[in-house]
């Protein structure tokens, strides 16, 4: 039908106009329900392992999240070293995070958030998921710092 | 396979933490990052939003980071529920109180507000963009642990005795 139809292209690679196919988007979830699990099991949803490594009194969180980096890493010099394509053939490409003020005054606020609830943006899901019900006021308020943040965006210092 | 239901060592959890970066890309070709489905949940809500922040978002491309916080919560239900012998404290007892949700609320809010002017968190920074060698990602990192330092040490006293 059209003159580049690519006749063998897989079901997989099938993307609607803008967003995820519904089999990438099953992959997501399936990918979720993974990084959740091992959230809850490692402990790095709980207030007193955050707290104690703020504290520095265990070493916990800060090897998790050492070894995290270290794992991610060589994995990523291992996909560019041999150029690994993704399941549909395309390319894995990194986006570059911009530095601007906001990297250091925004990383501080967040930083300070996370003493105080004891949770990053992915503990607060898998804390409510878990059924900690008051989490669900850890969400408002981060619901409510977005809307803020989108509200001051043009005059925060950049 | 009772080591399963106890909590999971640093280095199985570091190791498996790590993996998500290279098996969201290979699968799905995405960046792991959790924050910006704060931006999707408020530009869902609000699509004609006057605020360019949520009008020009692309709610379309962004719907998987809803899918994935969603597997999330799925995940902690499954490893509380499903993969754990003994009840996990997620928060202390003291933040069950008129107090604690303020506090809460509070945090939730910082972090909401610090994630997404610093354009990420612990796992579009902290993972995701140290090991793709992005530096301002090690700069918001170092940032996170001052801001966290400064709040535990600080007001620790007025804020968690």
């Amino acid at each position: 039908m059209t003159s580049s139809a690519n006749t063998t292209e897989p079901a997989v690679a099938a993307t609607t106009k803008a967003g995820l196919s519904s089999v990438k988007l099953l992959l997501v979830l399936v990918m979720g329900i993974y990084f959740g699990v091992v959230l809850t099991k490692s402990e790095v949803v709980r207030w007193q392992r955050v707290h104690d490594m703020f504290l520095f009194r265990e070493a916990h969180m800060y090897l998790i999240i050492s070894v995290g980096i270290v794992v991610a890493l060589i994995s990523m010099l291992i996909i560019k070293r041999f150029k690994f394509k993704m399941l549909d053939g395309s390319p894995v490409a990194y986006t570059p995070k911009p530095f601007h003020k906001g990297v250091i005054l925004g990383g501080m606020i967040f930083g300070a958030g996370w003493a105080i609830t004891g949770a990053c943006p992915g503990p607060i899901y898998a804390q409510i998921g878990a059924g900690e019900w008051i989490a669900v006021f850890t969400l408002l308020g981060a619901l409510a710092g977005m809307y803020c943040y989108a509200a001051l965006k043009p005059v925060l210092p950049r | 396979m009772n080591w399963i239901m106890q909590p999971w060592p640093w280095w199985v959890s570091g190791v498996l933490v790590g993996l998500t970066v290279p098996l969201l890309y290979i699968l799905v070709g995405k960046g792991f990052g959790i924050s910006t489905s704060l931006q999707q949940i408020g530009a869902m809500c609000a699509p004609n939003s006057k605020l360019d922040y949520l009008r020009s978002y692309d709610r379309q491309v962004g719907i998987w980071t809803l899918v994935f916080v969603v597997g999330i919560a799925i995940g902690g239900f499954v490893a509380t529920h499903l993969l754990s012998s003994a009840p996990i404290e997620f928060l202390p007892s003291s933040y069950y109180s008129f107090g604690g949700a303020i506090r809460l609320l509070i945090g939730g809010f910082l972090i909401g507000f610090g994630t997404r002017y610093a354009g990420g968190c612990t796992s579009g920074h902290s993972i995701t963009g140290i090991s793709n060698l992005n530096w301002p990602s090690l700069v918001a990192t170092v940032f996170f642990f001052v801001g966290g330092l400064a709040v535990t040490w600080g007001l620790g006293a007025f804020l968690f005795s």
